[in-house]
Formats: structure tokens, C-alpha cells, sequence
């Protein structure tokens, strides 16, 4: 557990950049700072690791005074991943990873196998540990660096903006190993980032911070879209809260429908009057079949349609109303966890599954303060 | 002009004795050498200290560039003057030209470190000593040998100066040759100081592609190709084309 005790950090310029932050960050847990720039989300990162001393009030680290050890040995027990991982250039990626094991004195074979099981974990193949980091793709170096802070297999890991840096599919890829991850390891992590949307797909807590250093509302991430304690909080997270909100509804509501489908490279002869879902040979879907489109145009792969985003049945409601708005049949394509074609819905339909799911108790509170 | 120059060099009388090739190569390289070890051992440490904490960056740019400002032979004159020792005050005077690349191409190379690679180097628990040796000073490789080979390259062509105190070395043929007006002898020596030049600087270069780290060399190479290396082919792409794309830009 992380503790912040009436932390103020006061720069020597003036400027506030923490005001007396009381929080506590449970074990276990993936909690997110997030605020604008300049409100002081960084900093309070920075003290858990003596990065940044306090002016006044103490950070604690499962009860001690962060003070009270020496600032190295303390930070070789914390995890640290910063933007742009900041991978030491001169060094292979097998070596980077194996940095805080050398430093705490393990031998260098232990340190390289460890190092190695570590590329594993986070999805890279062992190869990429005889190269250097400039041979490597944004990503690639981010899942690095988060290989290297969890080398000594700390129980704390701070993650300072770590995915900022990188092009936002693959950003999407990183959060979602990141949460992979954290269910198997189970680390106390502190993850600081600007982006709402990054702060509640991957927070289980949401500490927002506002200008000066103030906390403005430390909750859940379902709770802080549908509570926002203060207009700040509700204009920090935006008009698209509501829609938001659907990542944290299940979608288990919703009945699928049945839509004609045909084979690639076997399409139907005439083609139909209606959308048709080619899907391939393993029957996952590739894309969509215009009605009444003419043989003639050329190339079968001309004529078929690039599809919507694919939603994986048991996953969010969000995922399943995109599919629906971004299918050109209208039609939202489900698919089952192979990514296999399960059936179709339109995006009334969920509508429809949203608005029972709010008549439901547990999710039907009345919304406040929802002007945002 | 040409032919009498190759004459010259090419005379055996000219490749014995006190006042051979050989010999006055040898004296030349002699200064240079001990002069570069010198202003090695004083910028070196300085440019580390001042890199690594920070401190003092302003005055160490006032005096580097005050001190390139001195005039060598008027240095080596007035140290004349002052130790009446004219092996000792050439030499301080090279060292004195020598420091102010050596100092700068250090602390230069330090500051060069990337501030997220100094920054992670501290986060993940190294000490000072720790930052410095394992990060700093690879890093700063690639400008500290550039600044060596730039002071290397100064000493040579100032080395000549000693002939002006009545010291050895290849300046002698430029000094002794422009008295009795024998051009050819001048120009020899001229050439050969910048053969020493030109050689001295091969094996530097030679030496900073040994030394300079290999993940360092690769670096340089993806900046000046602008950015990082491409993402990898995303596998598993069982999505209906094109839906990838848009997921991620309204994730």
C-alpha cells in the first residue's frame, strides 16, 4: 500500500505543484493519476520513488517512511516506466532488462535468464534480447522497458505517461497487455497519464488532479463517469462520458440476430437484394457484400466492403454498439472468442439492452451533476 | 616546385641524424602525444564532473573559449619569461590549446545523454558513480573521442611552434628552411605535419569505431533516419479489414 500523508511539494520558484494530497493507493491494485498538465499527477509519482522530496507531509510504502531508506535501494524495490522508456542506448535489450538484478548484485548468467523469462512475459520473442533499442519499434521498446522495471520483481511499479509515445493502436495493444499482466502479478502500480480514456480502460481506481496540486476526486472509474464531483471532473472527463460508461456495462443482454452469409471466393449468383457477410474459410468475417451489386465490376475483393469493428461476444457494451456504427450494413458483426462470425446486432437493439440495463437497480441510479 | 619537394624528401641524407625524418617525426609526435595525454587527464575528469552534476556548465564555457582565444606562441613566450624553461612552457602552452575540446567535446557528450535515459538510470536505483560509469560515459563516447581527435589534430599543426624556442620537431624544416629561403625544405616539413595529421587521425577514427558502443552507433543511424523502427506486422488480424484502424482511433 501507498499512502500520501498531507504531501505539499512547494518548488523553489513558488510554484505549488502537490497541495496537501491525502490519498491512499491499495495493494494490488492499478491506480491512475490523470489531470491536465501541470497539475501535479507526475510529482506526486515522483515522491513514492524519491524522485522528488516532499516539502511537507511523507509518503509511506507499506507503512515506512519512503525517507527513511537510501533513495537507490529504495528505487530498486519500485518498478519505474517513463515515457519513451527511456532504454539505456548503449546497452542490448537482454542487458536493459537485466539492469536492476546486476545492480542488486545477482551474478550476470541469473540476471540474463531472468531477463529472459522476462521478454516472455511481456510478449516479445527472446531473439529481440541480442538487439539494440534503436532497433526496435516504439512499442516494442515500451514492452522493454516494462520488462525492466519488473525485472527484480518489485512490488510496486510507477508508470509515468508509458504509452504516450506511441501511435494509439498500438497504445490499445500495450493497455490491454498491461491488464493482462497485472492479473497474473498482481503489483500495487501507480500509473500517471493525461489521457481520460487510457485512465478508466485501465484504472481500477481514478485519482483526478486539478491545476495547483489539488486532488479533485479519487473513485472508481464507473463511479467518476457517473458521479463527477465537480464540474472540473465532469468537463476533465468529457461529453463522451456517457458513452464511456459503456465499457463497465456488460453486454450480456443483448440477442443476436441471424444475417445471410456466403464464402469468400463463392459469392452468391445473382448476388441478393439484401447485405451479405463474406466470411472465410475458418468463418471469420471478411467483410460485406453490398445488395444488388453487379459481377461486373471487376475483382470479387472490389466488391466487397470493408466491415466495422468486430465485437467479441462478453466483452463491454461499447464494443458492440461501434460495431454497429461502424458497419456499413448497419449490421454490428459479433464474433465469439476464436473471432469467429456468431450473429449480428443493430445498434437500436443495443440501445435497447442499455436502457434495461440502467431500469436495473445496480446500475439504474439517478445520474448527477450530468451536465458535462 | 613538386619535383624539387620529392627530391628532398626522398634524399638519404635527409633520413639520418639529429636532424632526420625520422628523428624530428619522432620528436614532433613526442610533444603531441604527451600534450594530449595532459589535456586528457585535466578535460577529461573536469567535463565528467561538470556534465554529470551540472554545475559550473556557464564558467566552463567562458573559460574554454578563453582559453582558445590565447595566442600559442605568445603563451609560449610569456611562460618563457616567467619559468625560463623552454621544454616546460611549450608544453603547458600545447596542453592549454589542447584542454578547451577535450573539456568540451566531455561535458558535451555527457549532456548529450538522453534526459529519459538519465532519468530511468536514477529511477531504476544507480547511484551517482553508478549513472556516470555505466550511462554517462558511454554515452558520451561518440563526442569525447570526437573532441580528443579535434585537440590531436590542433596539437600537430601547433607543434611546429617549438621550433620557434629553439626546440625539435618538424617545424624545424619550416623555420630553418623559410631563414635560408630554401622553399622545398619548407614545404617538406609542411607536408609532413600534415601527413602526421592526416595518419594521426585514421587511427583515431579507427580507435573511436572500437570504443564507441555499437547500440550508440545504431542510434545515430535511426535519428538521422528520423524516428524509430517501424512497428512489427500486427499478427492475428482475424478483424474484417480496415477495423483495426478505426477501433483504435476512437478507443
Amino acid at each position: 500500500m501507498i499512502e500520501f500523508r498531507s504531501v505539499t511539494k512547494r518548488f523553489d520558484d513558488g510554484t505549488v505543484a502537490v497541495d496537501n494530497l491525502n490519498l491512499s493507493v491499495d495493494a494490488g491494485t492499478i491506480t491512475v493519476f490523470v489531470g491536465p498538465s501541470g497539475c501535479g499527477k507526475t510529482t506526486s509519482l515522483r515522491m513514492v520513488n524519491r524522485m522528488v522530496e516532499p516539502t511537507e507531509g511523507a509518503v509511506l510504502v507499506d507503512g515506512a517512511d519512503v525517507r527513511a531508506s537510501d533513495p537507490a535501494l529504495l528505487r530498486r524495490r519500485i518498478g519505474y516506466v517513463i515515457q519513451q522508456a527511456g532504454l539505456f542506448p548503449h546497452r542490448t535489450v537482454l542487458d536493459n532488462v537485466a539492469t536492476v538484478p546486476l545492480l542488486s548484485g545477482w551474478t550476470r548468467r541469473r540476471a540474463r535468464d531472468r531477463a529472459g523469462e522476462l521478454l516472455e512475459l511481456v510478449g516479445l520473442p527472446t531473439e529481440l534480447g541480442k538487439r539494440y533499442p534503436a532497433q526496435l519499434s516504439g512499442g516494442q521498446q515500451q514492452r522493454v522497458g516494462v520488462a525492466r522495471a519488473l525485472a527484480a520483481d518489485p512490488p510496486v511499479l510507477l508508470m509515468d505517461e508509458p504509452f504516450s509515445a506511441v501511435d494509439p493502436v498500438v497504445r490499445e495493444g500495450l493497455q490491454d497487455e498491461l491488464l493482462r499482466l497485472q492479473a497474473e502479478l498482481d503489483k500495487t502500480i501507480v500509473f500517471v497519464t493525461h489521457d481520460i480514456d487510457e485512465a478508466v480502460k485501465v484504472g481500477e481506481k481514478v485519482a483526478v488532479f486539478r491545476q495547483g496540486g489539488h486532488l479533485a476526486q479519487y473513485a472508481e472509474p464507473d463511479e467518476l463517469l457517473a458521479r463527477p464531483a465537480d464540474d472540473f471532473v465532469s468537463e476533465f472527463v468529457g461529453r463522451d462520458r456517457g458513452y464511456r460508461r459503456l465499457s463497465f456495462l456488460d453486454a450480456s443482454g443483448i440477442e443476436l440476430r441471424d444475417v445471410p452469409t456466403a464464402r469468400e471466393g463463392a459469392l452468391p449468383e445473382p448476388r441478393p437484394e439484401e447485405w451479405v457477410l463474406v466470411l472465410n474459410a475458418e468463418d471469420r468475417p471478411r467483410g460485406w457484400l453490398p445488395p444488388g451489386s453487379t459481377v461486373d465490376t471487376g475483382s470479387e475483393t472490389a466488391e466487397v466492403q470493408p466491415g466495422g469493428s468486430l465485437y467479441t461476444k462478453g466483452t463491454p457494451m461499447r464494443g458492440a454498439l461501434d460495431a454497429a456504427l461502424s458497419s456499413p450494413s448497419g449490421l454490428g458483426v459479433v464474433v465469439d472468442e476464436d473471432g469467429r462470425y456468431a450473429g449480428v446486432v443493430t445498434a437500436e437493439e443495443v440501445l435497447e439492452a442499455i436502457q434495461q440495463r440502467r431500469a436495473e437497480p445496480e446500475h439504474g441510479e439517478p445520474e448527477q451533476g450530468g451536465f458535462g | 616546385m613538386l619535383q624539387e619537394i620529392l627530391s628532398w624528401l626522398t634524399d638519404p641524407a635527409h633520413w639520418s641524424g639529429p636532424d632526420g625524418i625520422p628523428h624530428r617525426l619522432l620528436e614532433h609526435l613526442g610533444y603531441t602525444v604527451v600534450a594530449a595525454l595532459a589535456a586528457i587527464a585535466i578535460g577529461v575528469p573536469l567535463g565528467l564532473f561538470v556534465g554529470h552534476t551540472g554545475r559550473g556548465g556557464l564558467a566552463l564555457v567562458g573559460l574554454t573559449n578563453g582559453m582558445r582565444a590565447l595566442p600559442t606562441l605568445g603563451l609560449v613566450t610569456f611562460l618563457f619569461l616567467v619559468l625560463g624553461s623552454t621544454q616546460t612552457s611549450t608544453l603547458i602552452a600545447l596542453v592549454v590549446l589542447a584542454v578547451p575540446p577535450v573539456l568540451a567535446g566531455t561535458y558535451a557528450g555527457v549532456q548529450d545523454t538522453p534526459r529519459g535515459v538519465v532519468d530511468a538510470a536514477q529511477g531504476m536505483g544507480m547511484t551517482g558513480w553508478q549513472r556516470l560509469w555505466r550511462v554517462e560515459v558511454p554515452n558520451a563516447t561518440p563526442l569525447l573521442l570526437g573532441g580528443i581527435r579535434n585537440a590531436v589534430l590542433q596539437l600537430v599543426a601547433t607543434t611546429t611552434v617549438a621550433a620557434f624556442v629553439g626546440l625539435g620537431g618538424l617545424g624545424r624544416y619550416v623555420l630553418d628552411g623559410l631563414r635560408v629561403y630554401a622553399y622545398p625544405k619548407v614545404a617538406a616539413g609542411a607536408l609532413l605535419v600534415a601527413a602526421l595529421a592526416v595518419v594521426l587521425d585514421l587511427l583515431l577514427a579507427g580507435l573511436q569505431r572500437v570504443i564507441v558502443p555499437r547500440g550508440l552507433r545504431l542510434a545515430a543511424v535511426t535519428r538521422r533516419r528520423g524516428g524509430v523502427a517501424r512497428e512489427p506486422e500486427r499478427v492475428g488480424t482475424d478483424v474484417v479489414a480496415g477495423a483495426v484502424a478505426r477501433e483504435g482511433a476512437n478507443g
